[in-house]
């Protein structure tokens, strides 16, 4: 019980932060948005080719915010110190990973949901399959928070943090990436069956990279 | 290990390759369907192998590690140095399977289960030693490396699997060429044992010498630091006088 409502005051801090510093609104999203025409561009925006990419397109642009959204988590704990504060709030370290996890991932569903009606008015996708759709991204969406919350703090305090956290989670996350493409892929051809051995892969993922990230994080933490 | 001995060392090394390099070029027959294109594979193979087992000492002393009862800085030198090994040498697979695809398939990349599964190994060790890189104190490196190197571990395995699915779903047949396996030729197979045990033997001669270059590394930070103290001193007794 204490566990859930340390890791709830961690998510409500940083999305706090986020509410009010407007950084994720005002720079991820935008950013979020303009990758997603900058591949209008790459594909030479034709009506052919564009919803035949869409799934994947669509999840790249998610990973590449995702990255921003992973490195200002940890930005924040950076700034006067405030990773000592939560170092010495007596808050287990467990409950501090999924607390940050959970605020990246809240983040990233909202993201999601702004970048999904993007891909579908721009690039033209006719939607099908929305349980599919949304069971693959709740599942993804935590795989990837989860990963990148263990790489966050893996890098914390190290002289090239920035550049090296996207360097660490993109090829950890390899599996999302698929995954997440290919049930939107199968969902959105009509054919929801082929897309479930994928959505029980992202669940695998998430579940692996959550234990993974309760084990190593109060230690690491404590190191850095 | 005495100067002396590791010259020695090194000589087998050179000599053990050499053997290979002999038979890999002359004294094994081309092969009935890929002619001499089947030679990059005694290069190719033993450098895979070379890789995996550089990955695997990686994880085993990361794991030493991490259990406290066995903890010394030694092995986190050694799961660097062993990691640095495996990613030359998966990073040299790659090029030399992208040749011997050439001419084989048509083309240089397939989206193979095993080459895309190789790609991804080589991206997260490369991020291995990255973040190696950047941590600055050994206090600073041990932990946060060790639970890297496990995590990415345990990933390559859920890589793997995820893109052997993404083809068997998607694409139909495997390129692989079943020659390989079947039907090897009795000298074939000795050069391809051979060069995978002296490959074997060049992987624990190059990491024996880079965990020295990393002792030695060691010793001049803290030779710098020394320095660094005494210069302090100095200019300390300077502005007091």
């Amino acid at each position: 019980m204490r566990f859930w409502r340390d890791a709830m005051l961690v998510a409500g801090k940083d999305l706090r932060i986020e509410r009010r510093s407007r950084v994720a609104l005002a720079q991820i999203l935008p950013f979020g948005g303009i990758v997603v025409v900058m591949f209008a561009f790459a594909l030479d925006a034709d009506r052919t080719s564009l919803p035949v990419a869409a799934p994947g397109l669509f999840w790249a642009a998610v990973f590449l915010a995702a990255l921003l959204a992973i490195g200002r988590s940890f930005a924040v704990e950076e700034a006067n110190t405030a990773r000592d504060g939560l170092r010495l709030s007596g808050l287990d370290g467990a409950a501090i990973f999924i607390g940050k996890a959970v605020a990246i991932a809240v983040e990233l569903f909202l993201l999601e949901v702004v970048l999904g009606a993007a891909v579908i008015v721009l690039y033209g996708v006719t939607v099908s399959g929305v349980l599919v759709l949304v069971c693959s991204a709740v599942a993804a969406t935590i795989g990837l928070a989860a990963t990148g919350t263990v790489y966050g703090v893996l890098a914390t305090g190290l002289r090239a943090r920035d550049t090296l956290v996207p360097l660490l989670v993109l090829p950890a996350v390899t599996p999302v990436m698929l995954g997440g493409s290919r049930a939107f892929a199968a969902a959105l051809q009509g054919s929801s069956s082929d897309a479930w051995p994928w959505v029980q892969l992202l669940v695998a993922f998430s579940v692996l990279s959550l234990a993974a990230g309760t084990m190593a994080f109060g230690p690491l933490l404590e190191e850095a | 290990m005495s100067t002396l001995r590791r010259y020695w060392f090194g000589a087998t090394v050179v000599v053990a390759l050499a053997v290979t390099a002999v038979f890999a070029l002359w004294l094994s027959p081309p092969d009935a369907q890929q002619g001499d294109v089947v030679r990059l594979l005694y290069l190719h193979v033993p450098t895979i192998w070379v890789a995996f087992l550089g990955f695997f000492v990686t994880t085993l002393a990361s794991a030493l590690w991490l259990v406290p009862r066995t903890r010394r800085v030694e092995w986190d030198l050694l799961a660097g140095a062993s990691a640095e090994v495996g990613v030359v040498f998966t990073g040299i697979t790659l090029i030399v399977g992208s040749i011997w695809g050439r001419p084989t398939w048509g083309v240089y990349w397939v989206w193979d289960a095993r080459l895309t599964t190789t790609a991804i190994l080589f991206f997260l060790y490369l991020g291995y030693l990255a973040l190696r890189r950047t941590a600055a104190t050994a206090d600073e490196r041990g932990k946060r490396c060790a639970i890297a190197a496990l995590i990415a571990f345990a990933d390559v395995p859920i890589v793997h699997f995820s893109v052997t699915w993404w083809q068997t779903l998607h694409q139909s047949g495997t390129v692989f060429n079943s020659s390989l396996v079947s039907g090897i030729h009795g000298s074939m197979a000795f050069t391809l044992i051979w060069s995978v045990g002296a490959f074997t033997v060049f992987y624990v001669y190059l990491v024996m010498r880079r965990l020295q270059l990393a002792e030695l590394e060691e010793g001049l930070e803290e030779r710098e630091l020394e320095l660094a103290i005494a210069e302090r001193q100095r200019v300390e007794e300077m502005v007091s006088v």
